[in-house]
């Protein structure tokens, strides 16, 4: 098991015949992931890199019975499709374009909840890397190869990051079950305590590292539900202490403009929520074997 | 992105907004012209900085007499103004903004931002007017009132007034804030901004509600859709390199440390400074270039980073997913050359296609310092700085390649 995707889910990618959309399908497919065609307005009927291409998602859903959308559609217009996607009865909506106005995604979150909860979209993104269930399946960008199957969930804003903890995972043999970029910007779809939410949920998930960074208060609020509610074991590290205030640090959302947003402070609420803090982001591998070996003894 | 209070006046009084009358200018013999022509006999002369703090760094200038404008101006403008916000550097003053001074009744504060909790925007007010946000909610803090708003219909006038009632307005001036606030609202939506602030929306004495200072910061992802806002930026107020950054896709903060950086994410560059400063070292900068990132993009991050005269080592970190290693390699090698760079290079390649990245390095003949791991990228920087900084000269290591 995994969550979000596996094997099984039927994908269709938004911008799917753009140079990185057409890239990152080919990636997908010959990792094993089912991508069932895709969509580019104006190109509907014809068909890329072997699969069928339509003019809107209704019409994919309608073909393919998709599930999950990858979206790498540029900034300006990826708002609306997300809309489109969500409408269309899409699952999981997995957007990897940077670039999206904020007040663009605080329209998006409302048009989400319109939906009844049992079919409304999960939104992860954007600006991020992408899902990835190792072994099995992946939406987004990452390079598939470095990540080992196992029973770790990693949960991260930043995407590289993710991609640094997976290998220094893998290098100490331990496995992922699945990994979620929630991406760099102030308004994100999913945030750190719902993918926590999941991968307590999870039956092959035996614990989880959390990688936050300085800014915004998702990694407090998720901290505080790990301490409330979470009964698997949560290693986490927050990017940016040598950040100063005041500057936003690439992501747009990576600035510290309040109390609670710096790097400190918020590895401190995760130390007193509990959780296990990695000294520094070369020992995010060995913190979670220490933890892992701690569980088995 | 920043603008000047006299454009964010601007701006705000097309939505309604009142302000005092008032003209930016660039010489001492302009500000008087336009204090004559906004008539009166006391006027207030503000350097136009983005910054906040200026009237305790002495950058507003109350006046009451022509003399006086000419003077203040003159004294004004070429001087460099040290706030709070500014750092120890300052900024440099190249234009103030005159307007009329208006007898003050009450200083309220208004604020509208995008707030990452309820994910909406909130609009903040308090009757303590007049002082920084962040003194009023140390101080003061149950004397804020927040109103969230709902995105699908926006702003209503019933939550405006509920603010200017709770603010303790009287019933005449209620029409005019209410106005004002609704008017900031507008604009914050429609100008895609990210942050408004009205301090003090003050209330005069003889009964009137004006903007007497305003602040408005602007969501960069939107830009391409608000060409009247774009036109504001003003290049002379940020620092050069982050503009020269900016053009070539590139994401950069200058620091004050030694070693410079050129990594791939902003997650990924915030953990190598960290990693840095844990290995006992300060870095020099961020610096992210993005995503599917050029043997071109690569070589304008080196000739960005090493502009910086402290930067004495050059470590490259890249885990490369929708980033190419053989393209950043390419970038390292074609800058190293063309730039006759000195200073040691460190780089670490994981990810896409890294056997090649790594073959790139190695073929070249350079005395690239190569390195398996963040944490050792990190050490042989710090050890290279090091070694740099013991013997006063900058030797080039054998490179040592990865197995």
């Amino acid at each position: 098991m995994s969550i979000l995707i596996d094997q099984s889910t039927p994908i269709i990618f938004q911008g799917f015949t753009g140079d990185k959309a057409t890239f990152h399908a080919k990636e997908a497919v010959a990792y094993g992931t089912r991508i069932v065609g895709g969509v580019t307005p104006g190109k509907g009927g014809t068909t890329h890199i072997g699969l069928p291409v339509f003019n809107t998602v209704k019409d994919a859903v309608k073909a393919t019975g998709a599930l999950a959308s990858g979206i790498f559609v540029p900034g300006p217009f990826t708002a609306d499709a997300i809309m489109e996607a969500a409408d269309a009865g899409i699952r999981l909506i997995v957007a990897i374009t940077d670039g999206i106005p904020a007040q663009d995604m605080m329209r998006v979150k409302r048009y989400l909840m319109r939906y009844p909860r049992e079919r409304r979209s999960t939104l992860i993104g954007p600006n991020c890397a992408g899902v990835i269930s190792p072994g099995k399946a992946f939406i987004g960008i990452m390079p598939p190869h470095i990540y080992k199957a196992g029973r770790v969930g990693i949960v991260s804003r930043s995407g590289t990051l993710g991609y640094e903890a997976a290998s220094q995972m893998a290098a100490v043999g331990i496995g992922v079950s699945t990994s979620v970029g929630i991406g760099g910007d102030p308004i994100n779809g999913s945030s750190f305590l719902d993918m926590l939410t999941l991968f307590e949920q999870d039956p092959d998930t035996d614990a989880v590292l959390m990688i936050g960074e300085i800014g915004g208060p998702q990694e407090a609020e998720a901290s505080q539900w790990v301490k409330q509610h979470m009964s698997k074991p949560v290693v986490g590290y927050v990017a940016g202490l040598s950040a100063p205030a005041g500057r936003r640090m690439g992501h747009a959302g990576a600035i510290i403009s309040a109390f609670g947003d710096s790097a400190a402070e918020k590895a401190e609420i995760m130390r007193a929520s509990g959780l296990r803090v990695a000294p520094s982001p070369s020992e995010l591998g060995s913190t979670m074997a220490s933890v892992l070996a701690a569980v088995v003894a | 992105m920043d603008i000047h209070e006299y454009q964010a006046k601007e701006l705000l009084a097309n939505f309604g907004v009142p302000v005092p009358r008032g003209n930016v200018v660039y010489t001492p013999d302009q500000a008087v012209y336009c204090a004559r022509e906004i008539g009166g006999n006391r006027w207030v002369i503000k350097a136009q900085i983005h910054s906040g703090g200026r009237g305790q760094a002495g950058g507003v200038r109350i006046c009451a007499t022509e003399h006086e404008v000419h003077t203040a101006a003159a004294d004004l403008l070429g001087r460099t103004l040290v706030t709070k916000q500014t750092g120890p550097q300052g900024k440099l003053v190249q234009r103030l903004y005159i307007e009329a001074a208006v007898p003050i009744a009450k200083e309220l504060y208004i604020g509208l931002v995008l707030d990452r909790r309820s994910e909406r925007v909130c609009v903040v007010a308090t009757a303590e007017g007049g002082m920084e946000i962040e003194d009023i909610a140390a101080a003061r803090p149950d004397s804020l009132m927040r109103v969230v708003i709902e995105p699908a219909v926006g702003m209503q006038a019933f939550q405006a007034r509920d603010l200017c009632f709770g603010l303790g307005l009287e019933a005449p001036q209620v029409p005019d804030a209410t106005r004002a606030i609704l008017g900031a609202y507008r604009a914050f939506r429609d100008l895609d901004a990210t942050m408004v602030e009205i301090n003090p929306l003050a209330v005069t004495a003889d009964g009137r509600v004006l903007a007497l200072d305003a602040k408005m910061q602007f969501d960069d992802n939107a830009l391409f859709r608000r060409p009247n806002v774009r036109e504001l930026r003003d290049y002379t107020e940020e620092d050069p390199r982050e503009a020269e950054a900016s053009k070539y896709g590139l994401n950069y903060v200058g620091l004050d440390g030694q070693i410079g950086c050129i990594v791939n994410g902003a997650g990924l560059a915030m953990a190598t400074m960290d990693m840095i400063k844990l290995a006992g070292a300060e870095p020099a900068n961020f610096l992210d270039v993005g995503g599917g990132a050029s043997p071109e993009r690569v070589a304008a991050a080196f000739r960005l980073v090493l502009a910086d005269p402290r930067v004495k080592v050059v470590l490259v970190n890249i885990f490369a997913g929708i980033n190419r290693c053989d393209w950043i390699a390419q970038g390292v090698v074609q800058a190293t050359r063309d730039q006759q760079i000195t200073v040691p290079i460190v780089a670490r390649l994981a990810g896409t296609n890294y056997e090649e990245g790594r073959r790139i390095l190695k073929d070249s003949g350079l005395a690239i310092i190569t390195a398996d791991t963040l944490a050792d990228a990190a050490q042989k920087a710090v050890d290279a700085l090091h070694h740099v900084t013991n013997n006063g000269t900058a030797p080039l290591r054998p490179a040592t390649v990865s197995a």
